[in-house]
């Protein structure tokens, strides 16, 4: 195992960095040059190694196509009432049960499924690309520009994130019109970014002082240039990593804004929506209570392994705690 | 060191007032007081514009900000819109319950994830280590608000049956048993053990991988390796060298949650109905009282400022390797 990491390390640096390639091919040995491998493909072996990761992506996969065809696999619609077949246990014709308006559960789990894993990717997305734009501006231009974005970014850190969450779904509904499944994506975006402008802040001043970027700017590259297509692609592997488990966040947050029912209003389902309706019924049907919240835990859970092997293989430096 | 802390402090008030601006332009334009008022077919023209007159709604944002923040700060934080309750009162006692949670559970769950962490760091890829982080895994990714359900149910439902008990050992909701008078220790800790459990989850997960993360680092410096080697005991090692060195990122990171806690309970306060300032604050949210809100957002505001500030002492007081320039 270690070797085999030595090989790797070694073959890793033997390989110019990806932005380099055609500045400089170095004339290799042929007998060195049949182990290099690409930055990608190093990953995607570390990655493979992560056995939870590979087994978390897999069930996300299941789940993320679970809910997208769930209108071909289930006979039911998330709102189709059957006042006879009320709070009905899990069985062959309703396969999680029915909840206190008949509707069947598992059709509504996995709608709000799809509710809750799009607000997840959205939010993780949007926020990279915030993070990602004031991360960039602050660590590349420095300075004054630098302090005054980084004091803004601790504000937003510091302010009690759930009840500006609560206060702004309010501001939204009042000032502009739209869902509020867009609305909740919108807010939460609002304040996933900071962890995102921290990180990238971060990797771009150490960049910065690359020789790799001074060549760039030596050969009159301009800013934008040295920026997205020299320094961007290299921060790449924090910005998924931090994204993926802002994912997570975000599904978590979700789920207790729509419970607490700020969020995501009914009739869409969303997991957290589900599990406030059945708060009533928590002696009749506790199904009504385990199933949102299993899928939610399975899905989080999932998202976690698979951030925590995406760390693993595309930015081993910042492994928590690993000393060697 | 002194200058560095007056400094410190002196620069927390123009952040005080910039938020409080911050905080009353968010509530005032997001709650209409009169919205309901005015499209009620009852409510004639005249009354509202009195009534807006009486709130002193119908001056200036500017003067009206300036008014509610002497007001404020002289300690006339106003009344409810609709019961026309003193809020202050109300907000005192919503912050005592909510800082007695709040503190409850910090310090169980500093105690249980301090003891974690050192334990997995010492025994690093031990079964324990394994099975630790496995378990932190899964508080971080555990909804709280389905956890605090799922204990209802067990401790509220069916433990309760089990054990043929007339009342369940917790309860799962409220502070007190309804007609009950006066303090009654144990009474309030059978309400209290459910929102801490809840709480505790998250705190223990992120705590012990942080004083996992801090510990080793720790562990493999060299100062330690000059302790062992003059000889010292290794129980001394641990503890007086090792940990309280690991504590010190981990102290300043409890100031910061501490100081969240006023504002910040709101999904354990509103599941077990106790009556912190998360339940105001949600009750408040529901009938759109943007009078309760105001003070209610003040206080959880100064709170994290306050302990934020608590925290970059703190950090200069006990690692003298920051320079506080």
């Amino acid at each position: 195992m270690r070797d085999q990491d030595q090989i790797e390390r070694v073959a890793a640096a033997t390989q110019p960095l990806p932005v380099e390639t055609d500045v400089s091919a170095p004339e290799v040995p042929a007998a060195i040059h049949e182990r290099v491998l690409s930055t990608r493909q190093l990953a995607w072996r570390r990655f493979k190694r992560h056995k939870l990761a590979i087994g978390s992506l897999s069930i996300l996969i299941l789940l993320g196509l679970l809910t997208l065809f769930i209108p071909l696999i289930s006979q039911y619609n998330f709102s189709q009432l059957n006042l006879f077949r009320r709070l009905l246990g899990p069985g062959s014709a309703h396969w999680l049960g029915t909840d206190n308006l008949g509707r069947d559960e598992f059709t509504r789990v996995m709608y709000g499924g799809r509710i809750s894993l799009l607000v997840g990717l959205s939010v993780a997305i949007s926020a990279g690309v915030i993070g990602g734009i004031v991360g960039g501006i602050a660590g590349y231009y420095g300075g004054w520009l630098d302090n005054a974005l980084m004091r803004v970014t601790d504000l937003f850190l510091a302010i009690p994130f759930l009840v500006v969450l609560l206060i702004g779904a309010r501001f939204l509904d009042k000032f502009l019109p739209g869902s509020s499944l867009v609305h909740t994506i919108l807010i939460l975006s609002l304040f996933f970014w900071m962890p995102d402008a921290r990180i990238v802040r971060g990797v771009f001043l150490s960049l910065k002082e690359k020789e790799f970027v001074e060549a760039a700017r030596a050969s009159g590259a301009k800013d934008s240039r040295i920026i997205f297509y020299h320094m961007l692609p290299n921060a790449m592997g924090p910005i998924i990593v931090n994204a993926t488990l802002g994912v997570a966040a975000a599904i978590l947050t979700e789920s207790a804004l729509s419970f607490l029912g700020f969020g995501v209003q009914p009739p869409t389902p969303t997991w957290g929506n589900l599990l406030n309706d059945a708060r009533g019924f928590i002696k009749v049907a506790p199904g009504l209570t385990w199933f949102p919240g299993l899928a939610i835990l399975l899905a989080v859970l999932c998202v976690n392994f698979l951030g925590d092997g995406l760390r693993d293989a595309l930015d081993p430096h910042q492994k928590l705690g690993s000393k060697e | 060191m002194y200058r560095y802390i007056i400094r410190r402090l002196i620069f927390a008030i123009p952040i005080l007032l910039i938020s409080s601006v911050l905080v009353f332009a968010v509530v005032r334009s997001t709650f209409d007081p009169l919205g309901g008022a005015a499209i009620n077919p009852r409510v004639s023209k005249a009354d509202i514009i009195r009534v807006k007159h009486e709130l002193g709604l119908d001056k200036s944002p500017v003067q009206q900000y300036w008014t509610w923040l002497t007001k404020f700060l002289r300690g006339n934080w106003g009344s409810s819109l609709l019961s026309d309750r003193p809020v202050y009162p109300d907000i005192q006692s919503a912050l005592v319950n909510t800082i007695v949670l709040g503190g409850i559970a910090t310090a169980f769950s500093l105690l249980v994830g301090v003891g974690i962490g050192v334990y997995s760091a010492l025994r690093q890829y031990s079964w324990f280590d394994h099975f630790s982080t496995s378990v932190a895994f899964l508080g971080l990714s555990m909804p709280n608000f389905w956890f605090a359900l799922l204990l209802q149910i067990f401790f509220g439902v069916y433990l309760t049956k089990w054990l043929h008990l007339t009342s369940p050992i917790f309860y799962t909701a409220g502070l007190s048993q309804p007609g009950s008078s006066g303090f009654n220790l144990i009474d309030r800790a059978r309400h209290l053990v459910l929102p801490m459990l809840v709480l505790s989850v998250q705190i223990i997960a992120v705590y012990s991988r942080y004083m996992r993360a801090s510990m080793l680092e720790v562990l493999h410096s060299d100062y330690l390796r000059t302790a062992r080697a003059k000889g010292l005991k290794e129980s001394r090692v641990i503890v007086r060298h090792a940990m309280r060195n690991a504590l010190i990122p981990l102290t300043t990171q409890v100031a910061i949650d501490v100081g969240a806690i006023a504002g910040g309970l709101i999904i354990t306060e509103a599941i077990f109905e106790y009556p912190g300032m998360g339940r105001y604050f949600v009750d408040a949210l529901f009938r759109g009282d943007y009078q309760q809100i105001l003070p209610w957002m003040m206080v959880a505001v100064f709170f994290v400022i306050i302990f934020n500030l608590a925290a970059d002492i703190l950090y200069a007081v006990l690692d003298p390797r920051i320079r506080y320039a």
